[in-house]
């Protein structure tokens, strides 16, 4: 058995904002029709949490349910419990059209917080991250740079965000640059 | 700069966000047709000046393809609408006539 790592492997940064590596964590792909009844109790069984709204991401202890498309959920969950998580789905949707995958491996996830927070996230994506209009709860996917990449707002104030493993180190060295000291905007006071 | 909204996830992005698919409302003439409709439908495409209609995709949002209804001279953009439909909904066609009275593209009016 080989010895599972993040693409950064533990990378952490303070500037404006601190850029942390978010550790081993587990995903889940799971497709289907939202808004059938079956979904919703799998999900919920799955991971105690219901079917998030449109771009909505429900967090709950150890877990969290994000709207990735109108037929599509990414699940957060233990990197451990992927394997027992699936198979809950797996039972729950039997019969169903549905598709659930582990693509733990398949991105990297940071944490972004700090005062700068959505000062440097609104440097690289375009998207209003005003406290008005960016509430907690709320869950893009967008444009960072040149890659795409998604994130959600967790009510502590913290970012969660996801890309693509093989662009780590480019989104990692984006944030870290957009953090550097001395490129305050203060566009949001 | 356009902006768009996708009717599929409801985010109003910017045009970076998404990614243009050529021109909207196409038979896809394959085998069995003739050269004439296989050279129209691969080669003759619409350019104008003024109303087009396009496929574009969510490419860096929720991945879905969709319609949308635009001016190449202006870059306003009249509406969005699903993929799945063969031909411009009335409420489309309505906005544009509203700005475009008048207006053609192709066999729709
Ligand atoms: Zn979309």
């Amino acid at each position: 058995m080989s010895e599972a790592v993040t693409p950064l492997n533990g990378a952490r940064v303070n500037g404006l904002a601190t850029i942390a590596d978010a550790g081993l964590t587990g995903m889940i792909t799971l497709r289907g029709d939202l808004s059938s009844a079956e979904v919703k109790a799998a999900v919920q069984k799955a991971t105690g949490l219901d079917v998030p709204a449109q771009r909505q991401a429900l967090s709950g202890q150890g877990a969290a349910a994000l709207w990735m498309s109108p037929d599509e959920l990414l699940l957060i969950c233990d990197y451990d419990g992927v394997a027992e998580t699936i198979a809950t789905l797996e039972e729950a949707l039997r019969g169903q059209h549905f598709l659930a995958v582990n693509v733990s491996d398949a991105r990297t996830y940071l944490h972004v917080s700090g005062t700068g927070a959505r000062e440097i996230l609104a440097k690289l994506c375009p998207v209003d991250l005003s406290p008005e209009a960016f509430t907690p709860g709320m869950f893009r996917r967008t444009r960072m740079a040149q890659v795409p990449a998604a994130f959600w707002l967790d009510e502590a104030g913290t970012f969660h965000l996801i890309c693509f493993r093989s662009v780590a180190d480019y989104a990692f060295n984006l944030l870290k640059t957009a953090a550097l000291p001395g490129g305050e905007v203060g566009v949001y006071g | 700069m356009l902006i768009l909204t996708c009717p599929c996830c409801g985010v109003t992005g910017e045009e970076t966000e998404f990614h243009q698919g050529g021109e909207a409302h196409l038979t896809r003439h394959g085998p069995g047709a003739s050269d004439d409709e296989f050279h129209t439908y691969m080669f003759a495409k619409e350019n104008p000046k003024g109303v087009h209609f396009e496929r574009w995709r969510h490419n860096n949002g929720c991945g879905k393809w969709f319609h949308a209804a635009r001016d190449t001279m202006t870059l306003e953009v009249y509406g969005t609408y699903p993929a799945q439909t063969l031909e411009p909904p009335q409420e489309i066609r309505d906005a544009i006539t509203a700005k475009r009275p008048g207006w053609t593209w192709r066999e729709f009016a």
